[in-house]
């Protein structure tokens, strides 16, 4: 039986200041980190210890490659009460979301990343009040060639051998971004020219399987670092994804592919629908706005994008009737994946209040036959920019949706939420709430420990490697009955 | 602000018009409204802006 599929989403964004070009990313990074954080939270360190990012998922570890530089790994690292990690990251702003059980919630709190960003520039502001404001942009690249990640991570088990992984996510990515893609004006690394791609990250990737993530990117990525029991679980790190301001895009993004994970560890996909070349495929569809372009199969069959997605939701569908009947979310995920492919069938652009991609190229096309402008004019890669502006009173995005013109599956209520709270069926509660309660306690955390001084004996070590435990029904009561840190230890090991 | 004219649209004329034809202007009346809106928005000075726009790479 597969294992509940708990996931995460971190993003990198794009940051700016205007009018300058002179100015220090790292430092305005994280001056917005800074500014946002509560004393309380900014004094407790992330405990490194159990990191490795070059830990590779086929069995062996590499020396060196990708070692972060010594001065990024003393940057502004802060946990907050809803259980985020926000921190600086290769001259970025990072959040990276709380465990979360299920898709909707996972929309919920990447939701509440954009608004901790922009609370962040407000509160930049009154530090700097003479200073000019800072922009964020939740997006993947720069337009001239540069590139950010955001990556979804999800928990698998252990025992799948993961070239099965690979065998059947590689199609599955390569062909999902047709709802998946935040949209972006021309090309980069080299790619064929267009004017117009689906996805933000498809011109990025350079091979199918690999440990990198900042250059040579693979379509598979091997880290191996669970943040968890690693007996038990792996946690696949998926880089190929866009960054989605569309609330559905990540719904499906991550609602389908947990539906795909289940479906390969339980090893219930007997078809094979390896590609002949999934790295050209990954651009021949990105490049294709009209989702027509078909892509080469190993057996000699040649099959659109949507096509190879209608296989996998077929499968699912059969997959969720024996085994997740009782699931009503995975019972709507299916339904929206199944109604998205039929309208990208028939007309991709009747998507426009559903899909990043769309919308924008909606808007685009809009200015283009209004104004006459072509595809080279800054105009329009400025409109491809300022879509994932995540100031609601001026980003594009924002624009459509506060007008009605965009679809959203969580409300503005659930997002305020879980700026300041934790979910509350993973371990990201035990986590939040022990920030909440105790932060001046709590010397370090991470994803799978909380470190406490109490004082005059040695640092106590409270290990969190269960992502489904400590959840508000399991530690609600037990943190109830414990005034303080030196309780809640006691009560723990009682 | 670019200039732009919408077109008009007398009350008599609609009433004669195939359905089709009305959904397109009324479509195409909802696409200008939008654009203006955004026009209120966008950045100015698009292609410095857009110039200045150079990130450091990530993961």
């Amino acid at each position: 039986m597969a294992f509940p599929k708990i996931c995460g989403i971190e993003t990198e964004y794009g940051i700016s200041v205007r009018d300058t070009s002179e100015f220090n990313p790292i430092l305005t990074s994280s001056l917005l980190i800074n500014a946002y954080a509560k004393p309380a939270f900014k004094r407790v360190k992330w405990d490194y210890e159990e990191e490795n990012p070059l830990r590779d998922a086929r069995g062996f570890e590499r020396p060196g490659a990708e070692a972060p530089p010594d001065d990024e790994t003393g940057l502004v690292n802060v946990i907050l009460p809803n259980g985020a990690r926000y921190y600086v990251d290769h001259a970025h702003p990072e959040y990276s979301s709380p465990e979360c059980s299920n898709p909707r919630d996972l929309v919920i709190w990447d939701k509440a990343g954009e608004r901790i960003l922009e609370d962040s520039i407000r509160s930049a502001k009154e530090i700097v009040p003479d200073g000019q404001p800072v922009l964020i942009y939740k997006h993947n690249s720069d337009g001239k060639g540069n590139s950010y990640g955001c990556h979804e991570n999800y928990l698998v088990d252990r025992g799948t051998p993961f070239p099965r992984l690979v065998k059947h996510l590689i199609p599955f990515f390569v062909t999902r971004q047709v709802f998946t893609g935040a949209g972006k004006v021309g090309v980069e690394n080299g790619a064929e020219a267009c004017d117009f791609q689906i996805s933000q990250r498809a011109d990025f990737f350079e091979v199918e399987v690999g440990l990198e993530t900042t250059f040579k990117r693979p379509i598979i990525n091997t880290r191996d670092e669970p943040h968890a029991d690693p007996e038990v679980y792996r946690r696949l790190h998926v880089i190929v994804g866009d960054a989605n301001m569309s609330e559905i895009a990540t719904y499906l993004k991550v609602g389908t592919t947990s539906i795909m994970l289940k479906m390969i560890e339980d090893d219930y996909i007997a078809d094979d629908f390896t590609l002949s070349e999934p790295v050209a495929a990954m651009k021949a569809v990105s490049h294709d706005p009209t989702c027509k372009q078909t892509v080469k199969m190993a057996d000699g069959r040649s099959l659109t994008a949507i096509e190879l997605q209608w296989e996998y939701l077929r499968l699912a569908k059969k997959y969720a009737q024996e085994n997740l009947s009782e699931d009503v979310m995975t019972t709507d995920v299916l339904d929206r994946w199944e109604s998205v492919l039929e309208r990208l069938e028939v007309d991709p652009m009747s998507l426009h209040r559903e899909l990043d991609w769309v919308a924008k190229l909606s808007v685009l096309q809009g200015y283009r036959e209004r104004d006459g402008l072509a595809w080279d004019h800054p105009k329009l890669r400025l409109i491809d920019l300022q879509y994932h502006d995540v100031r609601v009173d001026n980003g594009l995005y924002y624009k459509l949706q506060r007008t009605g013109r965009f679809e959203t599956i969580v409300t503005e209520d659930e997002i305020r939420y879980a700026v300041d709270h934790p979910p509350e069926d993973t371990r990201a509660y035990f986590r939040g709430e022990c920030l909440r309660r105790f932060s001046e306690k709590i010397v370090a955390a991470s994803w799978d420990a909380l470190i406490f001084d109490l004082g005059d004996e040695p640092l106590r070590k409270i290990p969190t490697l269960e992502p489904t435990r400590g959840t508000k029904e399991r530690v609600q009561a037990l943190l109830d009955k414990s005034p303080d840190p030196a309780t809640l230890i006691a009560n723990l090991s009682s | 602000m670019p200039e732009r004219t919408r077109k008009a649209k007398p009350q008599e004329e609609e009433k004669v018009q195939p359905e089709e034809t009305k959904a397109a202007q009324e479509d195409s009346a909802e696409v200008d409204d939008l654009l203006d809106e955004i026009d209120e928005v966008l950045e100015q000075n698009a292609e410095e802006f857009v110039r200045s726009y150079v990130q450091k790479g990530g993961q």
